[in-house]
């Protein structure tokens, strides 16, 4: 492949393969935070997952040589942090951000401790499917390599705001997280209601950190994550709780994340701290033209902690 | 709670207090005999990240292997007020009496604040910060890397078709910037009209930004890659995955790249470490400055990849051997920095031991980026 001279269509495809590559942890941890936060309970612990799901993805990837029973054990490690957060959370009084908190420390410790022998071995990275290839050009060909969990997530999300519209399952778990004690008039039980949101949210989180070590950048490093679990989490309050907004919110994470360094690529580089704090300016841009004093928690599930 | 049980805890703590203190007064005895020697290694990520972290932890192994040393090391320590607490239960706990906090962050103020409590044990920093008027018992040691991402520079100017190569740095800070010229200049050597790249990202370890950096370098049709971050791990394979050929920095990283690994720029902590030591043990002083290059083995070249052409080997042979025989100058007149401005004079030089590079703050003609 000869390199093709793009000059300044490189931003373009930056921003376009940046909100492809980058924005698929987003999505992942934004949905799976969505779901909980729906059912009345917050999990900040999702960064904690996201690394642990990074390390136990890629290490049965190694162990195993199949990168897809890697993200299939990341979400069961997810998953586990689920049901334990859940668990704690059911106890009366005990306060789900700080254990929250607590679970994302625990998250990262174990998965630092236990990711030692796996910052040296090379696992097998999961597959990309090439929608490039209708062009000559190398670079419109990287850009659009797309991984198979970006496709999964933006389905993910169609289908989550679909359950949430539509289904029974949906309608319970809105139902808890607007009102314990509506939900306990019809015969539902809370806990168990947010018990497994929780651990559905915590799956998916594991399969972000999956993608994070065995797609892009694709290696185990204990900065893998670098606070990307918490950026998602945020993003869900960003998105209004709406898992369509969330997919769109996390494609604008990654693709402006990727302007600092496409542009300093054709040579725009003074100022290039200004161009990495683009995600939160354009983030707090789109809070202040969309924000509104009588409706600033629209969307909010009332039973959050937050909303309380 | 009550009080008999305090007080019971109390006591306990006391007795075990004064356990400990004993302990540490005995082992702190037998270092200042030098028969047995602790040696204590800092390092502020883990050991093994394929970058400047395993560099010095392959030094301490090679320290480890030496008879009469006990060697202690303690990984992910933030430069924050935890090394100081790390520094201190080493030297009162373990006994060590020689450490080596690696980071760059650590001298100030931590070292500069924690050495004055403990005149008898030595501190040696890596990164070239100390200067007079700073606790004698520490010191500061460091190499001159630019030489070897001037040999990168020397392979990448004869690998590249698109006379265009990228730089993943993490700041710009002098020894960064430097890094840098010297790349270009070594590429430039071979081919007068090849221009570098850079890419800052902002921070020395963020794993995304350092992938995003380099697709953006081979999107814009850079064909050889080198970095200067902690974990060089990212980029490496990344560039490689990329198509494009890759020159090392801090160590090998030549199982990442395979064949698109050139050559890379390591350090050699394991010559320095083991000397160091071995002066600590026989009782002869270490001087507070320490600096050296290739031919001191403070820093070491990758062993040459398959990539690399006759031409390009016959020419880095002959440049390592000019540099390992002193005097050589990356920072030569006629030059001018990428604003313009004169650097170099027409028959000015800077040598690779002028300590005018040490403060360098500026990219030389031909590097396409910005220090700010």
């Amino acid at each position: 492949m000869e390199p093709v001279e793009i000059g300044l269509w490189g931003v373009p495809l930056a921003i376009l393969g940046g909100a492809i590559r980058v924005s698929t942890p987003f999505i992942f941890v934004s949905l799976g935070e969505c779901l909980t936060e729906r059912s009345g309970r917050i999990n900040l612990g999702l960064e904690g997952t996201l690394v642990f799901g990074a390390i136990s993805g890629y290490a049965v990837a190694y162990e195993t040589g199949n990168p897809f029973l890697g993200v299939l054990a990341a979400a069961l490690a997810g998953a586990c942090f689920g049901l334990l957060h859940g668990w704690i959370c059911k106890f009366k009084g005990v306060n789900d951000i700080a254990v929250g908190i607590a679970m994302m420390l625990f998250g990262m410790g174990l998965a630092f401790f236990f990711g030692k022998p796996y910052i040296q071995p090379q696992a097998p990275d999961l597959p990309a499917i090439p929608f490039g290839w209708w062009s000559d050009t190398p670079q419109v060909q990287a850009a659009l390599q797309v991984n198979i969990l970006f496709i999964l997530g933006a389905i993910l999300a169609v289908a989550m705001a679909w359950m949430f519209k539509s289904t029974r399952v949906g309608l319970t778990v809105r139902v808890v997280g607007d009102s314990t004690d509506a939900a306990r008039a019809m015969g539902i039980n809370p806990n168990s209601v947010r018990l497994l949101s929780t651990a559905a949210g915590g799956a998916l989180a594991g399969i972000g950190g999956a993608y994070l070590s065995l797609y892009y950048p694709g290696s185990w490093t204990e900065g893998v994550s670098s606070g990307q679990g918490l950026m998602a989490i945020a993003l869900v309050i960003f998105a209004r709780w709406n898992p369509i907004n969330c997919f769109w919110a996390a494609l604008l994470f990654g693709g402006t994340g990727a302007l600092g360094p496409a542009l300093q690529s054709v040579g725009i580089s003074e100022g290039y701290y200004l161009f990495f704090a683009a995600p939160y300016v354009l983030t707090l841009i789109l809070l202040i033209m969309t924000s509104s004093p009588d409706r600033a928690m629209q969307g909010a599930p009332l039973e959050l902690s937050l909303t309380k | 709670m009550t009080p008999p049980n305090t007080m019971n805890r109390r006591r306990f703590l006391g007795t075990s207090a004064m356990a400990l203190g004993a302990t540490s007064l005995g082992l702190a005895q037998s270092a200042q005999a030098q028969s047995n020697l602790t040696v204590g290694f800092i390092y502020v990520g883990p050991k093994d990240d394929f970058g400047y972290n395993q560099a010095h932890a392959e030094g301490a192994a090679a320290v480890k292997a030496m008879s009469g040393v006990t060697v202690l090391e303690e990984e992910n320590v933030p430069e924050s007020q935890d090394v100081q607490n790390t520094m201190e239960s080493m030297i009162n706990f373990d006994g060590a009496s020689l450490l080596f906090p690696t980071s760059f962050g650590y001298f100030n103020p931590h070292i500069l604040e924690v050495a004055p409590k403990y005149p008898d044990v030595r501190f040696e920093h890596c990164g070239g910060l100390w200067t007079e008027g700073n606790p004698t018992n520490a010191g500061s040691y460091f190499g001159y890397i630019g030489m070897g991402q001037y040999l990168n520079g020397v392979t990448a100017g004869h690998a590249t078709k698109s006379k265009k190569i990228g730089f993943v740095a993490a700041k710009p800070i002098p020894q960064v910037l430097n890094n840098i010229n010297s790349f270009l200049l070594g590429a430039r050597s071979v081919d007068p009209t090849i221009t570098c790249q850079v890419i800052f990202t902002g921070e020395w370890s963020l794993a995304v930004k350092e992938a995003e950096a380099t697709n953006a370098l081979t999107d814009q049709g850079c064909d050889v890659i080198t970095c200067h971050v902690d974990g060089p791990k990212v980029v490496c394979e990344t560039a490689a995955a990329r198509d494009a050929f890759v020159c090392g920095y801090h160590a090998d990283q030549s199982p990442l790249a395979g064949d698109k690994y050139l050559t890379g720029a390591e350090w050699n902590w394991a010559s320095i470490y083991t000397d160091m030591v071995s002066k600590t043990m026989a009782g002869a002083p270490i001087d507070n400055f320490v600096r050296g290059g290739l031919a001191d083995n403070f820093i070491k070249m990758s062993p040459l990849g398959p990539a690399v052409s006759d031409a390009a080997r016959a020419q880095f042979e002959a440049t390592k051997a000019e540099i390992i025989a002193g005097g050589f100058a990356a920072i030569k007149g006629p030059l001018k920095d990428n604003k313009g401005n004169v650097i170099a004079a027409e028959g000015q030089s800077f040598v690779e031991t002028d300590v005018a590079i040490e403060s360098m703050g500026y990219l030389v003609e031909g590097v396409i980026g910005s220090t700010s």
